[in-house]
């Protein structure tokens, strides 16, 4: 008997919490329906929109035309205004993917796998870019298109891990399948992340003397630092409208495929006329 | 039988014993004899770059069975029997894992040391690559299983797996391959490489059985 109450009384505790998170949370759950998401998306597309182009815009007038050129690298430091939000978007979109991925396989949130199938192209559109500028850098930098550098090679797995998950997305027919598939590739790979990142480190010391290149160093000046923030602001709200425009788009998508099903299924109310 | 996880281990190695096991083996071999065609036969070069080769063509060739690995039991509805045996499924998926890597990656570990002779590799260095093997295919084989249960059921899924599967295993690759290095110590790398067979050996069958479980809903 006191077992029992003491259960009870568990469970009751346990109920309460809930009930309270549920009301920190309304918002976020009121937004679990497709539909309000849909609306709510609409009603703020234009503002972010707006809020990127200007950000942008400044953080390239500050970092094209403002910013001085550096004293070592020449003007070539200014691929830096596009490589650094690009590498910073492209993990941002790989934690993104994890966090839907819990959201998934734990809450089973209707509208977490469609952030994380969403987030899975920009990550990687976003990671190419980060390789791509590294690479144009890498040019003038090391005189060569190419170097085995530690950063730039993480960056190439990840962006084949982004590869892989959207050839596996791909391959599944069923979006419920192919939702738990993707979920669980994704939470292996954020647990393995860490470990390449710190044996590809290893490899690199090992095999190479000190970088080239050490960004950053002990203090960066504003000058160079403001353009960058700026910019690194305006990528993220890139990055976060294209991921909402996105949403909405698959989440019309979805339905426009659930409607087809069902009119396939459905059976003919009146039989065709006979000829 | 009494204990489900052994018998599904016996089972496996009874069903790879009448077809095909050994066709990993030739494989790593024809990986082995194409090298000289592309780098040149010249010895000093090769025994220099043996650890790398034998690695990398053990790395491949422990892909080679993952396609059947859980396929054919879940065309013949094994799988579903597996699911219902009285032990816990993450321990059934442990003992699939461990009798693929008998009968695929064990194979490889004892052909390496012949293998690395013929490419003028040291007998020094060709015991750290046999031990190294030893120690790192078994994080190989988990990683190749989570992606063999990713792709179950899938009509691409034989090309499927490696591509999912090949980055993840970059780790074991560096700490692998410098666990051979013939002039520096190497306990360094093999403790990495150890660590990274536990690590891989826990979230292999659960990651594994996790996949299979929710796909079977």
């Amino acid at each position: 008997m006191i077992l029992l109450g003491r259960f009870a009384a568990v469970r009751d505790d346990g109920f309460c919490v809930k009930t309270d998170l549920m009301g920190i949370l309304s918002p976020v759950a009121a937004l679990a329906n497709p539909a309000r998401f849909s609306a709510f998306a609409v009603r703020i597309l234009p503002w972010l929109a707006g809020a990127t182009a200007l950000a942008i815009g400044y953080g390239l007038y500050l970092g094209l035309a403002v910013a001085p050129a550096d004293y070592q690298q020449g003007e070539t430091v200014r691929i830096m205004f596009l490589h650094v939000p690009a590498a910073w978007l492209a993990m941002m979109g790989y934690s993104i993917m994890a966090v839907a991925s819990l959201g998934v396989l734990i809450w089973r949130h209707p509208l977490a796998d469609v952030a994380a199938k969403v987030a899975t192209p920009l990550g990687a559109a976003f990671t190419f870019l980060a390789l791509a500028t590294g690479s144009l850098w890498g040019k003038p930098m090391w005189g060569t298109y190419w170097v085995w550098d530690a950063r730039l090679t993480s960056f190439l797995i990840l962006f084949l891990m982004y590869l892989g998950l959207m050839a596996l997305r791909s391959a599944i027919d069923e979006p419920s399948r192919a939702a738990k598939a993707c979920a669980i590739l994704t939470l292996v790979g954020s647990i393995n992340i860490p470990i390449i990142k710190f044996s590809v480190d290893w490899w690199n010391t090992l095999h190479q003397p000190a970088s080239v290149m050490k960004m950053g160093g002990p203090a960066m000046d504003p000058s160079i630092l403001t353009p960058l923030l700026v910019n690194a602001i305006g990528f993220t709200l890139l990055f976060v409208t294209l991921h909402l425009a996105g949403m909405r788009t698959e989440l019309a998508r979805r339905r426009l495929r659930t409607m087809r099903l069902t009119a396939a299924r459905a059976p003919r109310l009146a039989p065709e006329p006979a000829e | 039988m009494t204990c489900p996880p052994a018998a599904l281990f016996l089972r496996d190695l009874a069903l790879a014993r009448s077809g095909g096991a050994g066709l990993g083996v030739v494989f790593f071999l024809l990986v082995v004899t194409l090298t000289p065609f592309a780098v040149g036969p010249d010895l000093a070069l090769l025994g220099r770059i043996g650890p790398a080769i034998l690695w990398l063509g053990a790395l491949l060739a422990t892909l080679l069975g993952l396609d059947r690995l859980l396929q054919a039991d879940h065309e013949d509805g094994g799988l579903d029997l597996i699911f219902l045996a009285p032990a816990p499924f993450e321990l059934m998926i442990g003992a699939k894992i461990l009798a693929h890597w008998t009968t695929t990656c064990l194979p490889l570990v004892i052909a390496a040391p012949l293998f690395g002779m013929m490419l003028d590799v040291g007998p020094e260095t060709t015991l750290r690559v046999a031990l190294a093997l030893l120690v790192g295919t078994p994080a190989l084989a988990c990683l190749g299983t989570v992606g063999a249960a990713l792709t179950v059921g899938l009509r691409r899924g034989g090309l499927l797996a490696p591509v999912l599967i090949l980055p993840l295993s970059v780790p074991v690759l560096i700490f692998g391959v410098a666990a051979c290095d013939p002039g520096r110590d190497v306990t360094g790398p093999m403790s990495a490489l150890v660590g990274l067979a536990l690590v891989y050996g826990v979230l292999g069958p659960i990651a594994a059985g996790a996949t299979l479980r929710l796909l079977r809903e």
